[in-house]
């Protein structure tokens, strides 16, 4: 019944869907998140014009010969954005060749750009898309450096265009496998970016000489951006000393803009993090001690953090099995899910949404500009089924730009031509 | 999610890999597998189950809405157990001498089962030190037995139990070997033994792989098999092999082999192809032995009928694709295309997270499917994670579903366990409370974790 309202309605919005150019449309009756941490708004409108948000909530005026889509039953939110993510460096993980996630053998680590790599018509990114995935932080894997490389902020449209921020951020390993990198302990890898981030400097200031350094010349031009904090440096850590002594980097070298990656044992330390007014991109569910940097790791992680102020999104969806990207909104309607568990702290629904769109768009430097609907803001929205972090929900519509996408794949193909086992009349090589 | 990304990578182009094993499967409403549990060779097994259920007290969930496992739902229904069985389960029973538990608006099914795990022989932290699961010397390896790798410290077993309300679970060895060696069947019930978690009464099952683990492994190593024909090959001479067996001289690899071959030891096999499927079902025709489930089917949708037809269950995520060859054809809708083709769907996890959140993994499948047309109704989706896996571990007969005389092993779940937001309230095993979520007393800490951050936290 709900697509019944919605496809009879979208009638006029059909022939502009096909067209590459972002089309005006208002979505009116609808259940409507703007995803800034507040309650969805009952029975509202979204209005998208030149590509751009226009207003949402109620009491909206739709200019005239607006194409209107009936939303009733329906639910909008903005995009969803994933805050850290190997989404479109690799077609099937285990096939080296189709995989750029991490370049072990490179002569080069932090002057690594991933943005080259990166490969809009993955069938991974196709799947995200029409799970409601518009905007992603995709970074590098560390292959031989403490230094992974530069990331990119991505769109999933189908454009083919979707690099939008090259080099981004660089992300540097402060966990167990950035001290088995660095010679086998913690101690090395502190070592190493120290050299990095002085050498970084050196270079910046015209004192680099080429001898009697140890990084590249293309690394130490890499990392001065890092340096005077123009580039934003994600930090995988896990365990709570170990957060400490990033933290405390930020009394050595004041510049660095950071960004904790993983934090596992974020909750134990919160109120620490919260004081340096470092944001977190967490993973969501981890709760088993993997490693023994990980001893701590509960689900209640990201509810405690955010209680206590710490600005915390869900991210580093990566591979293709329990982590995959189209998990992401599940595993924040999980983090809702703990609200009622005796001693577990999870989120609210709306800080919940946030976290998987406001709050990782902030973080990457983007507030206000995708991850929700407010004015100005990119007409990056999906239309959904049902509650948008429900399991049993699913995009009806997805839009970037104002642009409608193609939410078929090669998997909505497969699932098409398997719908029945006939072949009396030609095998199933035909049947396309 | 629990590691780097550079730790997924590496996991996805190898020690995954070989993990990542087959899948298990189950009959949705064919015939049930035939194990003789209670042969004369398993009397004889060494290393026997000595788990004995712990105390409970007479108990009437009474106002739930319960899925009994079997396909059926009483909204508003009573559950009654004692003495570790169900004893009855219906409308307005009377509720006189049990402890009476208001289950108004919560959820009560079968304990979850799930028939593909590697809890306690690949356990947390996930060190070196425990890669247990694949005896990685030989593609040829039904002597090992998975049971004498398991590590009952495991905090994963916590896990699953609190989080996914499971209280049995196959044990599997892993994927890089032809034949990887037995199974072991558990129940969540922490023990300082594996032995008092062995499931009593369950059969062996023996894991089998095809594709691309044990040609990549072994072939890299310059050995036979480096093909998917060789993989054929050495398969069909083992099994000839084994047929010859006399038993003479004890070989333990042949009397698993004979264990199969006798029907009392249940194949699951790794397997994740249609096509390769389709051979195998065939090489076990040729030999004069059954498939019981195909673990990791994701092309499973494919060949419905065949696995209808022959009788073999299909054990698969809702949606895992992608990360390796055989694996890039997976689509969320392939549980309810074999449920469309009245084949046996099972979900499994392979998964120490994914364990946690099997019933949610089933509700995506489910809407998946629903919204190409096929609508299978929640009782039949919650038949995916008991009584179905049940069947394929050869244990149906003992618990998977709230029939009269059963195990009581039981979830009361504090909403709709298909809804993201339903958790575990209280879990039963043989009628004994063994997670309490308003309690933080009534939740397993394993040795491993006393002392360290967050012991006893909800996780």
């Amino acid at each position: 019944m709900i697509r019944s309202a919605l496809f009879a309605a979208a009638t006029a919005l059909l022939a502009l869907a096909c067209s590459a150019a972002a089309q005006d449309v208002a979505i009116i009756n609808a259940n409507v998140a703007i995803g800034d941490g507040g309650d969805p708004i009952e029975g509202a409108t979204v209005l998208v014009q030149r590509g751009k948000v226009v207003a949402a909530g109620r009491n909206i005026s739709i200019p005239a010969d607006t194409p209107t889509l009936d939303g009733s039953g329906t639910w909008v939110t903005p995009g969803l954005v994933l805050a850290v993510t190997d989404l479109g460096l690799a077609d099937v993980g285990a096939v080296s060749q189709s995989n750029d996630k991490a370049a072990a053998k490179s002569r080069f680590n932090a002057a690594l750009d991933i943005a080259p790599a990166i490969n809009p018509e993955s069938l991974h990114i196709k799947v995200s898309r029409a799970a409601g995935l518009t905007r992603a932080v995709v970074v590098p894997s560390h292959g031989g450096s403490l230094f992974a490389g530069q990331g990119a902020i991505i769109a999933l449209g189908s454009d083919g265009k979707a690099v939008r921020h090259p080099r981004a951020l660089q992300l540097v390993a402060l966990d167990e496998g950035g001290a088995q990198i660095s010679g086998g302990g913690r101690a090395a890898s502190f070592a190493e970016l120290r050299n990095a981030l002085r050498e970084a400097r050196d270079y910046a200031a015209g004192r680099w000489s080429g001898e009697d350094n140890l990084l590249t010349r293309a690394d130490a031009e890499a990392l001065s951006p890092v340096a005077s904090g123009k580039q934003k440096l994600f930090v995988e850590v896990e365990r709570a000393s170990d957060i400490r002594a990033v933290l405390a980097l930020k009394a050595e070298f004041a510049q660095i803009d950071m960004v904790l990656v993983g934090v596992s044992e974020g909750w134990l330390v919160a109120d620490e993090i919260a004081a340096a007014g470092v944001p977190v991109v967490a993973d969501a569910l981890d709760d088993l001690p993997s490693s023994f940097e990980q001893l701590g790791a509960t689900q209640s992680n990201v509810g405690r953090m955010a209680k206590v102020g710490v600005k915390v999104a869900i991210g580093r969806f990566a591979g293709s099995t329990d982590g995959h990207p189209r998990s992401l909104a599940q595993f924040a309607g999980n983090l809702v899910a703990l609200t009622r568990v005796p001693g577990a702290t999870g989120l609210s629904w709306g800080q919940a949404l946030a976290a998987i769109t406001s709050v990782p768009a902030d973080i990457a430097g983007h507030g206000g500009h995708f991850g929700v609907l407010s004015p100005g803001a990119h007409g990056d929205l999906v239309i959904w089924d049902g509650d948008p972090l429900e399991v049993s929900s699913a995009p009806m519509k997805v839009f970037i730009d104002g642009v409608e996408q193609s939410l078929e794949n090669h998997q909505t193909r497969l699932r098409d031509r398997y719908r029945d086992l006939d072949e009396s009349d030609l095998p199933k090589a035909y049947d396309h | 999610m629990a590691m780097s990304v550079a730790r997924i990578l590496a996991m996805a182009g190898g020690a995954f890999a070989l993990t990542a094993c087959s899948a298990d499967s189950d009959t949705g409403g064919v015939n049930s597998v035939s194990a003789k549990a209670a042969s004369p060779a398993m009397a004889e097994t060494p290393y026997p189950s000595t788990y004995k259920s712990y105390p409970g007290v007479p108990t009437a969930l009474v106002g739930a809405t319960v899925y009994d496992g079997a396909g059926g739902v009483i909204p508003g229904g009573t559950v009654l157990f004692a003495d570790g069985k169900v004893e009855a389960v219906g409308l307005k029973l009377a509720t006189k001498g049990y402890r009476v538990i208001d289950g108004t608006g919560k959820f009560v099914t079968p304990g979850i089962i799930d028939a593909h795990s590697h809890l306690g022989n690949y356990p947390s932290p996930s060190v070196d030190a425990h890669e247990d699961g694949n005896e990685l010397t030989s593609p040829i390896t039904p002597e090992v037995w998975a049971e004498h790798s398991v590590w009952p410290q495991d905090p994963g077993f916590g896990r699953a139990l609190a989080n996914g309300g499971v209280t049995a679970m196959q044990i599997l060895p892993g994927s890089s070997n032809l034949m990887g060696g037995r199974s072991v069947t558990l129940k969540n019930v922490p023990s300082r033994t594996v032995q008092g978690m062995k499931f009593p009464g369950a059969p062996y099952g023996m894991k089998m792989a095809c594709g691309e683990n044990p040609k990549r492994f072994y072939g890299s190593k310059g050995r036979m098999p480096s093909t998917r024909m060789g993989n054929f090959a050495v398969n069909r001479q083992t099994w000839l092999d084994a047929k010859a067996y006399d038993g003479e001289k004890r070989d333990l690899a042949k009397e698993t082999l004979k264990g199969v071959l006798d029907d009392e030891i249940l194949v699951h096999n790794h397997c994740y192809r249609a096509d390769e499927m389709a051979l195998v079902m065939d090489m076990a025709k040729e030999i004069g032995y059954r498939v019981t489930a195909f673990h990791h089917a994701v092309e499973a949708y494919k060949i419905g009928d065949l696995l209808r037809e022959n009788d073999v269950c299909a054990a698969i995520w809702a949606d895992w694709f992608g990360f390796k060859m055989e694996s890039y054809d997976g689509i969320p809708e392939n549980a309810a295309l074999l449920q469309q083709a009245g084949a046996c769907v099972i979900i499994h996890s392979d998964s120490a997270n994914g364990i946690q959140r099997l019933n949610q993994e089933a509700a995506k499948a489910q809407a998946a499917g629903a919204r190409m047309g096929i609508d299978i109704p929640d009782a039949q989706v919650i038949r995916w994670l008991t009584l179905n896996a049940a069947k394929a571990m050869g244990i149906d007969a003992m618990t998977g579903s709230l029939e009269t005389g059963k195990m009581a092993d039981l979830v009361l779940w504090n909403g709709d366990p298909l809804s993201v937001y339903s958790r575990p309230e209280k879990v039963w095993i043989d009628g004994a409370l063994m997670f309490d979520a308003t309690n933080p007393k009534h939740r397993p800490v394993s040795d491993f974790e006393l002392g360290q951050p967050g012991e006893g936290d909800v996780k």
